[in-house]
C-alpha cells in the first residue's frame, strides 16, 4: 500500500499526540506557567501515544506520506520501546532534583519533540526522511544535554555533542550522496532494486557510501570509533536525559541502523539468512565494529569512578553487544537484538534511576557515594541496584541474561565462535566493574560522611517496577520474544 | 510424594522468603527459620535414599513441564545413581552449616537468606535434567556465595569474593557456548540431557572435542583442577567456617558431577578420547601438588583448602579410569570427600572461633586443654589421610584399584602421595596439638554442645561408610556402570574415526 497524506494519518496518530502535547504544553506553559503542571501533562501524553500505537491499526505493512515512512510491525516494536523510554524519562524528569530547576515547559516540550524525532526515525523509508529525522533528534538533544544551564559540565557536553554530532551527519549525509549518485534514488526499496543488479554494481563506491553513512548511524547507537562523545554527554546531561539517550536514542538508532542495512540493502533468502550485497562486505566491517565496541566499552569503563561515566563506557559495549545479533546476518540474529534492546531498556534505565535516587540525597555521582548504602538505610536502592547490574552482566534470573542467551544462541547458530568467544570474554570483563559499586555498597561500611538515601515515593515506585521486570522478564519472557518475533517482517512494497 | 524434587529443592527458597519478610526486631528468629527450611530438606533426602530403586539406571522421581517451548526449555528434574548420592551430600551439609552459622552476629538476615538461597541453587543442579535449568541453578549459586564470602568474611574478603566470582563466570560462560552448540548442532535441537545423552552419536568428533573442552573447563574451575584452583585457597581462608564448609563440602563436587552428568553422558567419544590426559593427568597433578602446597601452608584453613584440592584429584583420577572399580570409586569419593572436609573446616573454625587466627605454629599442646576436639580431630585427621575403616580408605582404594588397570604410573603417583598426605596431617597435628600447652591457651573451653552436634553425625558417616560402603555404593552402581559402558562403546567408532 503507498498511502497519501490523508490516508496516512490514520497510521499516524500516536505521533500527532505526541506533536498535539508539544503545542499543548507550549500554550499551557505561556498561559499558567509552572502551576500548569508541564510534566504531568507529557507523561499522560506519552502514555496515551504509547496507548495509540497499542490499539493502532494492525499492521499489514504500508507506505506512509508518499513513501516517506513506512508503517509496519518493525517500527511498532521500535515506537512502543522508544515511548515506553519517553515515559520513563518523564517519570524520572518529575522526581529529579536537577531537572525541578529548570524550565519545565520548554523542558518537556523538547524531551515529546524529540520522542517524535525518534518515532520517526524508526519509520523512514527514505534515505531524506532519515537523515532529517536523525538530525531532528540530535537537535533536541543538544538542547536537552545543555540544559542546566548554570552548570559548566552539562554546558561543556552539550558542545561536544553538537561538534561530534554535526560531523557524523555530515559525513552521512554525504555519503547519501554517493547512494543517490549511484542508485538515482532515496527510497529504500528504489535502492534496493536498483543495487541487486550486481552487474553494474559500482563496489568500491558503494562500500565508501556504506561507511560514510555509517559514521552517522554509528554515532547515534554509540559504536567505536563513533562513541567519544557518549563518556561526557551522559555524564554532562542531566540524569533523565541521560536515561532517554542510553535507551530511547539509542533504540531509535539501531532501528534506522536494521532498516538501512537489512531491507534496504540486503535481501532475505529462504530460512531467515540475508544475504549482503554481492562483493560489498559490510558485514565484515561491522563485525570489526562489533567486537571493538564491546571490547573498548568494557575496558575503558573499569577504570570509571563516576557511577555516570560508568554506565556510559557500560552502554557502549551494551551496543556492542547488541550489535552481535546485527552482524550473523539472520532474523535470529535481529530478534535476538530486538529483545535485547529490550532487556537494555529495563535495566539500564533502572541503573540510572537509582544513580538518580542517590544524587537526589546527596548530590554525588561519584562510586564512593555508595559506600556502605545497605548498611545506612538504603538497602532497597541498593538491592536494586544489585539486581539491574546482574541484569546488565548476564547473570540468569534476570532479562539482561535472557537477552544474551538469544545475542549468544544467534551467534553459535550462525557460527562466528571468534565472535562467541570475545562475546563471553567481554561479559567475564564487565563483571569487574559491575561488581565495583556492588562491592561499594555491600561490602563496605559507611564512614558517616555519605548522607542519608531518603526515601522518594514517586522515584522508588518506579524503581521497584523495573527491578520486578528485571527479574520476571527473566523468568517468563515468551510474551516479549514473541513479540519481537513477529515485528522481524520489514515492509519493502507489495509482494 | 510425587513434587518430591520440586520440595527439596524450593523449600529453602521459602524460607528464604520467611526471613526476608521477618521485622528486624525479631532477627534471631531467622537461624531457626533456616533450620526449619532444612529439616524438611533432610527428611526428603532420606525418603529418597529409602525408595530409589537400585536396579535401574533410569531416571526416578521425574518431574517434567513445558517452560519456554520455542526452545524446547522444560522444567525437567528427576534422580538417578549419579546425582542421589549428592542430593543425599547436599541436604546433610546444608543442615550441618546451618548450625556452624550459628556464630554470625552481623546482618544475620541476609547471612541466612542467602545462605538458603544457595542452598536451592546447589539443590537444582543436582536434581536438573534439561541443560538450561541445570544452567541458571548454575549460576544462582554464585550470587549468595559472592555476598556470603564478600560481606561475612575476613580480612582479605573482598578480593576472595570477587576472585571466586570472575574465576567462575569464566568457566560457566564456556559452559553456556557449549551448551548452545549441543543445542544447535544436535540431532534435534533440545536441552534435555537425556535426550541429547540419547543421541549423543549424532555429533562428529571434531565438535565433541572442542565442546568437551568447554565444558570441562568449566567444571574444572569449579572442582578445582590444576592450574584454574587459585582461587579456591583464598575463598576458603576468606569464607566463614559455614560457608567453606558448603564449598568444600557441595560447591567443589558440582565440578566432577556435571563432568559426569555432560562431558561423560553427552560427549561419551571425546571423553574416551581426552579424558586420560584431562582429568588423568591433571587429576595426578591435583593430587601431588596440592599435597605439596598443603605441607607448605602455616594457616590452618589454607591447609585443609589445599588438601582439598589434593583429594579432589581422586575423583578425577577415578573417572578417567573407564572401569567399574574406578567410576564408582571417584562418586564415592565425592560424597567422602564431603563429609570429612566438612568437619575438618568445622575443627578449623572450632580454633579460630577461640584464638582468632589460624597460624599453626602459634598454637601447641591443646591436647591438654581440649582433649574432646583433639579426639574428633585425630579422628579427622585418620580420616582424611584414608586409614582403613574410614569412608576415604574405601573410595581411595577402588580409585587406585579401578585405575590401575589403565593409567599404573598415574596410580603410581596417586598411592605415593597418601605419604604426604600422612606427613602434613600428622606433622599438623603435632604442632597444634601435642607438645607444651601455649600458655595464652589456657583458658580455651573444650567443643561446645553445638560444636559437637555439627561434627559427630559427620563422624558416624565415615565410620558407617568405612565398613559398609555399599549404602552409597548400591545406589551409584547401576547408572554409573551404565555410564561407563556408554563410554567404552564409543572406543570403535572413535579410533574409526581417528583414521
Amino acid at each position: 500500500m503507498d498511502l497519501g497524506n490523508l490516508a496516512s494519518l490514520r497510521h499516524f496518530i500516536p505521533e500527532m499526540i505526541l506533536a498535539a502535547g508539544i503545542l499543548a504544553i507550549v500554550i499551557f506553559d505561556l498561559a499558567f506557567g509552572d502551576k500548569s503542571r508541564p510534566g504531568a501533562l507529557a507523561l499522560i501524553l506519552a502514555a496515551l501515544s504509547l496507548i495509540a500505537i497499542g490499539l493502532g491499526p494492525a499492521s499489514s505493512g504500508a507506505w506512509l506520506f508518499h513513501r516517506m515512512l513506512v508503517f509496519d510491525s518493525f517500527a511498532i516494536y521500535f515506537r512502543l520501546l522508544i515511548g515506553l523510554a519517553a515515559v520513563v524519562a518523564i517519570w524520572m524528569s518529575m522526581g529529579s532534583e536537577e531537572v525541578r530547576g529548570c524550565d519545565q515547559g520548554e523542558y518537556y516540550a523538547i524531551l515529546l519533540a524529540s520522542t517524535f524525532a525518534m518515532f520517526l526515525m524508526a519509520e523512514s523509508a527514505n534515505l531524506l526522511m532519515a537523515y532529517l529525522a536523525l538530525e531532528f533528534v540530535s537537535l533536541t538533544s543538544y538542547i536537552l544535554t545543555g540544559f542546566l544551564r548554570h552548570n559548566r559540565r552539562s554546558l561543556e557536553a552539550a558542545l561536544k555533542y553538537l561538534i561530534y554530532g554535526g560531523v557524523a551527519s555530515g559525513t552521512m549525509i554525504y555519503g547519501m550522496s554517493w547512494i543517490f549518485g549511484i542508485t538515482g534514488s532515496l527510497d529504500f526499496s528504489v535502492i534496493n532494486k536498483a543495487l541487486s543488479t550486481p552487474a553494474h554494481l559500482p563496489v568500491l563506491a558503494v562500500f565508501i557510501a556504506l561507511v560514510l553513512i555509517l559514521t552517522g548511524m554509528g554515532y547515534k547507537v554509540s559504536s567505536v570509533p563513533f562513541h567519544m562523545w557518549a563518556p561526557d554527554v551522559y555524564t554532562g546531561a542531566p540524569i533523565p536525559i541521560t536515561t532517554f539517550l542510553a535507551i530511547g536514542s539509542k533504540a531509535a538508532g539501531f532501528a534506522l541502523l536494521t532498516r538501512f542495512f537489512f531491507p534496504a540493502i540486503s535481501h532475505l533468502a529462504a530460512g531467515g539468512s540475508w544475504t549482503a550485497l554481492a562483493g560489498v562486505d559490510w558485514p565484515q566491517l561491522l563485525l570489526f565494529v562489533c567486537i571493538i565496541t564491546m571490547t573498548l566499552g568494557n575496558l575503558a569503563a573499569l577504570q570509571q569512578t563516576n557511577m555516570k561515566r560508568l554506565l556510559a563506557y557500560s552502554s557502549i559495549a551494551q551496543a556492542g553487544y547488541a550489535l552481535m545479533g546485527f552482524v550473523v546476518l539472520s532474523n535470529d540474529g535481529i530478534r535476538a537484538m530486538l529483545f535485547y534492546l529490550f532487556a537494555y531498556y529495563v535495566m539500564d534505565a533502572g541503573a540510572f534511576l537509582v544513580v538518580m535516587i542517590v544524587a537526589n540525597s546527596t548530590g554525588r555521582e561519584d562510586v564512593e557515594a555508595y559506600r556502605g548504602l545497605a548498611w545506612r538505610g538504603g538497602i532497597v536502592p541498593a538491592l536494586a541496584l544489585t539486581i539491574f547490574l546482574f541484569s546488565l552482566t548476564g547473570i540468569p534470573l534476570t532479562v539482561g541474561f535472557i537477552g544474551k542467551f538469544y545475542l549468544f544462541a544467534a551467534v553459535i547458530k550462525g557460527q562466528f565462535y571468534i565472535l562467541a568467544i570475545v562475546g563471553i570474554l567481554n561479559s567475564v570483563v564487565s563483571l569487574y566493574y559491575y561488581l565495583k559499586p556492588i562491592r561499594m555498597m555491600f561490602f563496605e561500611q559507611p564512614r558517616g560522611d555519605e548522607g542519608t538515601v531518603r526515601f522518594e515515593a514517586w522515584n522508588y515506585g518506579l524503581m521497584g517496577v523495573l527491578a520486578c521486570a528485571t527479574i520476571v522478564f527473566g523468568l517468563y519472557w515468551s510474551p516479549i520474544i514473541s513479540f519481537a518475533n513477529r515485528s522481524l517482517s520489514f515492509f519493502t512494497g507489495p509482494t | 510424594m510425587s513434587h518430591a524434587l520440586t520440595l527439596i529443592t524450593f523449600v529453602p527458597i521459602a524460607g528464604m522468603v520467611l526471613i526476608l519478610a521477618l521485622p528486624d526486631s525479631m532477627k534471631n528468629a531467622s537461624k531457626w527459620i533456616a533450620v526449619a527450611a532444612t529439616i524438611p530438606q533432610l527428611l526428603i533426602a532420606i525418603y529418597l535414599y529409602e525408595n530409589f530403586d537400585t536396579t535401574t539406571s533410569a531416571v526416578q522421581f521425574a518431574e517434567k513441564a513445558s517452560w519456554m517451548p520455542a526452545y524446547h526449555i522444560s522444567y525437567f528434574i528427576g534422580v538417578d545413581g549419579i546425582s542421589i548420592s549428592m542430593i543425599l551430600l547436599t541436604a546433610l551439609i546444608m543442615f550441618i552449616s546451618v548450625f556452624a552459622s550459628f556464630g554470625i552476629n552481623r546482618a544475620e538476615k541476609g547471612y541466612y537468606a542467602m545462605l538458603l538461597m544457595l542452598d536451592t541453587g546447589m539443590m537444582g543442579v543436582f536434581v536438573s535434567l534439561d541443560f538450561f535449568l541445570f544452567y541458571i541453578f548454575w549460576e544462582v549459586m554464585l550470587l549468595p556465595m559472592y555476598f556470603l564470602i564478600g560481606i561475612w568474611g575476613g580480612p582479605r574478603r573482598e578480593y576472595a569474593a570477587i576472585k571466586f566470582f570472575l574465576y567462575t563466570l569464566l568457566g560457566s560462560v564456556l559452559i553456556l557456548l557449549a551448551m548452545l552448540g549441543l543445542y544447535y548442532y544436535g540431532a534435534t535441537p533440545t536441552f534435555d540431557l537425556t535426550e541429547l545423552a540419547a543421541n549423543s552419536s549424532h555429533y562428529s568428533i571434531g565438535f565433541q572435542r572442542i565442546a568437551w573442552i568447554a565444558l570441562f573447563i568449566g567444571f574444572a574451575i569449579k572442582i578445582p583442577a590444576f592450574p584454574f584452583h587459585t582461587w579456591l585457597p583464598d575463598a576458603h581462608v576468606e569464607a566463614p567456617t559455614a560457608i567453606s564448609v558448603i564449598l568444600a563440602g557441595v560447591l567443589l563436587k558440582m565440578g566432577t558431577y556435571g563432568i559426569l552428568r555432560v562431558n561423560f553422558a553427552v560427549l561419551p567419544a571425546a571423553t574416551y578420547q581426552l579424558a586420560w590426559v584431562f582429568l588423568g593427568v591433571i587429576g595426578t597433578i591435583n593430587i601431588v601438588y596440592g599435597a605439596m602446597c598443603a605441607m607448605a601452608q602455616t594457616d590452618y584453613k589454607k591447609l585443609i583448602a589445599y588438601s582439598s584440592i589434593s583429594h579432589m584429584g581422586y575423583v578425577m583420577l577415578g573417572l578417567a579410569a573407564f572401569t567399574t572399580a574406578g567410576i564408582n570409586g571417584a562418586v564415592l569419593q565425592m560424597f567422602n570427600h564431603g563429609t570429612i572436609t566438612a568437619m575438618l573446616f568445622i575443627l578449623v573454625g572450632v580454633i579460630y572461633d577461640r584464638a582468632h587466627h589460624r597460624e599453626i605454629n602459634g598454637f601447641g599442646g591443646l591436647a591438654q586443654q581440649m582433649p574432646i576436639y583433639t579426639a574428633i580431630t585425630g579422628f579427622a585427621f585418620f580420616a582424611g589421610m584414608g586409614l582403613p575403616g574410614m569412608s576415604a580408605f574405601i573410595s581411595e582404594v577402588l580409585v587406585l584399584l579401578g585405575a590401575w588397570q589403565t593409567h599404573p604410573l598415574m596410580v603410581a603417583f596417586g598411592a605415593a602421595t597418601a605419604i604426604l598426605t600422612a606427613g602434613y596431617l600428622l606433622w599438623t597435628f603435632q604442632r597444634i596439638y601435642l607438645g607444651p600447652l601455649n600458655e595464652k591457651y589456657k583458658d580455651f573451653p573444650d567443643l561446645s554442645f553445638r560444636e559437637a552436634f555439627t561434627l559427630v553425625p559427620l563422624g558416624i558417616i565415615v565410620l558407617i561408610l568405612g565398613v559398609y560402603p555399599s549404602a552409597i555404593l548400591n545406589l551409584l552402581n547401576t547408572s554409573l556402570v551404565h555410564l561407563n559402558q556408554v563410554v567404552l562403546s564409543t572406543s570403535g567408532a572413535a579410533v574409526a574415526m581417528l583414521h
